[in-house]
């Protein structure tokens, strides 16, 4: 589809089911974003998951049933662009995995895996686009996410992004790539091995004595955040596109730590 | 004798039904008998003996260099008496050229209470700095591993770049494959304890190479 | 070794609450992890040689049949015997006839896997055999009666402290603490046993058709004692070590390393070619390698097959946060980590290893680090879709997917309930969070659940700009 020199290219926002419920003003942001960035965004209403849930447990043709609906809802669009490497990830790769012996869905879904994009990295590596005005008086430290990190190549781009945020200093922790211990369902099926890795990874948060974390995945980040609140540990967890689009006020998921006496 | 025939069709008849095929047919064995690997050699832009050097002594590994070969007694006395070692070695075959005067010396396997042996290396490969011994009359393997303290005698001209080299060594061997190549890059070592460092774990504590040339 | 995979959960538990396995497990993190990176940064052609070493992996394994029976004409023509075990059983028995043929007493150890697999030790043992471990790490587990935590550092398990009191008890006094003396007591303790081994036993790290060679790659020297000093030397190997040539195995020696204890070489590599020749002095009078299958060539056949590229450097579970949390142990048998999580259902059975595909967060670490490229994540999902499709999965589960499945296949429902749940959770928050939530209790035990805002996204979107 070739874009007119007058109008961007049409997106189509795809809302993870972790944001749709727990966190939309990352869809704000990611709307925002993509809007400042010259992008016309349409949030079609027939989504609902990218299938991963079922993939992951073996269930593929669940996740089969799931993709099929996502690729008729996102097919005409110029691009399908959502705020989470993790499902971004499903349907640029797994896709054309799971209709690899579909000789009738495995172009469609080559077709949208071609043009499913994380939303940061295609804000960098499509758009080129950097955060209008944004501003934000903290010391961040940034989760890699999994699926983003390998799946990918998410690393540098919303580094770069959060460079040009006015106000805000960067402080890498240890062990950044490290999973959290969320993995999906893992985290309900394995809780003490979870507790453990998100001990790790909040003990590497805390070590940077930053006052905010912020990670392009909410699956990571409610998990992080949650033990973070659970342990009453003063900092804020805000997705990245929260902190871009200088939506990222009040107390960050999780809430607010107790104040201390 | 038939349960062992069984079992090697067996397997072979496995691997090819998983492989969805019968036995390969004779062209096809002949090319791969012909396949001649060139995988990617890391680069080096470094004189083979200062690196090998370089690298032998970053594990541990100690060298001295000399002139010529009829330096390499004094270049092993001098190791030993700074070691204070007794004054005996088992010493290969390989090296009975040389007169080493004050040592006693012996050409047999080195024994339980062996202190020193003193080999003569094939070749020295550059790339990771190791040395290549060759097993044989002349080389008894035991002489690498039982005693505390190792000399390798190796000839500069010996060193060559990449393993690769060391194998086209090997193979220009009138006799063919040593029945052990031993490719020695520095003393003994284990970290099974706390992932700790230790020289000397079950070979030898020292090894030294005086190179020649 | 039975295997004890079915305990995963309760023994998983059991090792993050192990005061001193987790001192253990958290020294040996770092060195590894950064050990490895170090060395893959100093070498430019690393990733190069990750992808010829999985094309030439691949190569070899689609050519299976005729490198083997090459490499065994070769070690034949070298004067060795070669010995097909199709699997454990037929291995250990294979291995047993020859050490009663010369009357063994005393079987010395290197390191090695498949004897592991295989069930090697109890079974000499069970014979009045006196069989003695070697490899530093593989003596303290010995002597602790354990199998070992992590194929290349067995003990990584135990603290110098720990491995103080086996020695203390196998010794005698005094007892040491510092690792320069504990070292040496093993030492001289083993030197007595490799000189007076009738059977040296070891693995094959590579077996080279091209010259009917065995290699083997340590640090310790062990290994090269006890294959030198016993009289005769029995390698134990898989099917899928050989390699074509000897510089097909330069290629996987230059990424062993480095992938395994982040080395640039280990100190010894050694290439057997045959037994004792006329005029040698000393080596083993025999020379026999056993070539186990045990599952291997079923392997070749479908999905798995890239699993038997793997060169055991253990790289995967140096980089695998469950293995770093839990060791070893856990995974109950002799493989762990991420390899181990796909070889142990496939060589025990699907149903004896259910919770070892499925504990793993798919963050695909270990793929990255994998030396052969082997996408580990990509197996274990795909053993997750085959225990689904031989119901082998718990029934909760699969329910739970069916319900999932017609709900999210059904938008407006699933918007439904959405919304109900956002205003459920929203109404039961306190400052964000919810402390508790009952039958979420798994989540809540370890963590606070972020509270949403009360609307969904969609639903706050349709009233923002529905109406346009």
């Amino acid at each position: 589809m070739t874009e007119s020199p007058t109008r961007g290219p049409r997106v189509g926002l795809f809302a993870t089911c972790l944001m749709n419920v727990f966190r939309p003003n990352v869809g704000f942001s990611a709307v925002k974003l993509l809007e400042d960035a010259g992008c016309s965004v349409e949030v079609p209403a027939n989504q609902t998951c990218c299938g991963q849930p079922g993939y992951n447990s073996g269930d593929y043709d669940a996740a089969r049933a799931l993709a099929r609906q996502v690729i008729e809802t996102f097919e005409n669009y110029d691009y399908i662009v959502g705020p989470s490497g993790s499902c971004m990830a499903t349907i640029r790769h797994d896709y054309p995995v799971l209709f690899q012996d579909d000789p009738m869905w495995l172009p469609r879904a080559q077709a949208l895996s071609e043009k499913a994009w994380e939303l940061l990295s295609f804000l960098a590596d499509v758009l080129h686009a950097a955060p209008a005005d944004s501003h934000y008086d903290g010391t961040v430290t940034y989760h890699d996410s999994c699926s983003g990190l390998r799946g990918l190549g998410i690393k540098g781009q919303p580094r770069a992004l959060l460079g040009e945020v006015d106000g805000l200093k960067l402080k890498e922790m240890e062990d950044s790539e490290v999973c959290c211990g969320f993995g999906g369902t893992f985290c309900v099926k394995y809780p003490e091995i979870s507790e453990k890795m998100v001990e790790d990874k909040v003990r590497n948060v805390l070590a940077t004595g930053a006052d905010t974390l912020v990670g392009g995945d909410l699956g990571c980040l409610m998990n992080i955040a949650g033990r973070l609140r659970r342990i009453n540990a003063p900092v804020k967890v805000f997705h990245t596109a929260e902190v871009l689009a200088g939506l990222a006020d009040g107390p960050g998921l999780a809430g607010a730590a107790k104040e201390s006496d | 004798m038939t349960a062992a025939t069984n079992a090697r069709e067996a397997i072979l008849n496995s691997v090819r039904s998983a492989l969805r095929r019968g036995p390969l047919d004779d062209a096809r064995r002949a090319e791969l008998d012909a396949r001649r690997p060139h995988h990617t050699r890391p680069a080096q832009d470094e004189e083979l003996v200062a690196r090998f050097i370089r690298k032998f002594e970053s594990r541990a590994g100690t060298t001295v260099r000399v002139a010529s070969r009829a330096d390499v007694p004094a270049a092993v006395e001098a190791y030993r008496a700074d070691k204070g070692l007794p004054a005996h070695a088992a010493v290969g075959a390989a090296l009975q050229d040389l007169a080493f005067p004050g040592l006693e010396i012996h050409h047999d396997p080195a024994g339980i209470s062996e202190t020193m042996a003193v080999s003569q290396a094939l070749a020295g490969i550059a790339e990771p700095g190791s040395l290549m011994m060759a097993s044989g009359p002349a080389s008894p393997i035991t002489h690498n591993f039982v005693p505390d303290d190792h000399v390798v005698v190796l000839d500069a001209g010996a060193i060559v770049g990449h393993f690769e080299e060391a194998w086209e060594v090997l193979r220009a061997r009138a006799e063919g494959m040593p029945r052990a190549t031993n490719i020695i890059s520095g003393p003994s070592r284990t970290a099974d304890v706390e992932q700790t460092i230790q020289l000397g774990a079950h070979g030898p504590r020292r090894v030294h190479v005086i190179i020649v040339g | 070794m039975e295997i004890r995979s079915k305990e995963f959960k309760q023994r998983a538990v059991f090792a993050i609450h192990d005061a001193s396995l987790q001192q253990a497990l958290g020294k040996a993190r770092g060195g590894f992890v950064g050990k490895r990176a170090q060395q893959a940064a100093e070498l430019p052609e690393f990733e190069q040689l990750r992808e010829e070493a999985k094309n030439t992996k691949n190569h070899i394994l689609d050519n299976l049949d005729h490198y083997l029976e090459r490499y065994e004409a070769a070690v034949t023509a070298a004067g060795g015997h070669v010995h097909w075990a199709r699997d454990a059983e037929e291995a250990r028995r294979i291995i047993l006839d020859i050490c009663k043929r010369v009357d063994a007493k005393t079987v010395t150890k290197g390191k090695s896997m498949v004897s592991e697999e295989i069930g090697l030790n109890e079974a000499l043992i069970e014979h009045g055999m006196e069989v003695v471990e070697t490899d530093l790490g593989e003596y303290i587990i010995q002597l602790a009666h354990e199998p070992p935590s992590h194929i290349i550092a067995p003990a990584v398990h135990k603290t110098k402290d720990q491995v103080s009191d086996l020695f203390e008890k196998a010794h005698g006094g005094p007892r040491k603490t510092e690792v320069a003396d504990l070292v040496n007591e093993a030492r001289r303790v083993l030197r007595d046993k490799y000189f007076k081994a009738d059977v040296g036993i070891t693995g094959g790290n590579f077996l080279v058709a091209e010259t009917g060679s065995s290699i083997i790659v340590t640090n310790e020297g062990n290994g090269d004692l006890t294959q030198t000093l016993a009289k005769v030397h029995i390698v134990t190997s898989g099917i899928e070590r050989v390699v074509p040539t000897l510089d097909d195995a330069t290629l996987f020696l230059r990424l062993l390393a480095r992938s395994a204890t982040g080395q640039e070489t280990e100190t010894y590599t050694t290439i057997s070619t045959g037994p004792r020749r006329a005029g040698d002095l000393d080596g083993p009078e025999e020379y026999h390698v056993v070539l186990v299958d045990n599952g291997r060539s079923k392997m070749l056949a479908g999905r798995f097959k890239d699993m038997l590229r793997c060169i055991r450097c253990g790289a995967c579970m140096n980089h695998c946060p469950v293995y770093g949390a839990v060791g070893g142990h856990a995974y109950g048998w002799v493989y762990p980590g991420p390899m181990g999580s796909v070889l142990t259902p496939l060589i025990k059975g699907l149903d004896n290893a259910y919770d070892l595909p499925n504990a793993c967060t798919l963050n695909g670490r270990c793929a990255s680090v994998c030396p052969v490229k082997i996408p580990l994540p990509d197996l274990l999902r795909e053993l997750r879709h085959m225990q689904h499709q031989q119901d082998i999965t718990p029934v909760m589960q699969k329910r739970a997917l069916q319900v999932w499945r017609y709900v999210a296949t059904r938008p407006k429902l699933y918007h439904a309930l959405e919304q109900v749940g956002a205003r459920f959770l929203s109404a039961i928050a306190k400052n964000g969070s919810i402390r508790r939530l009952p039958l979420a209790g798994a989540w809540t035990d370890v963590r606070d659940l972020p509270a949403p805002a009360g609307r969904t996204f969609l639903e706050l979107w349709q009233g923002k700009r529905g109406q346009k």
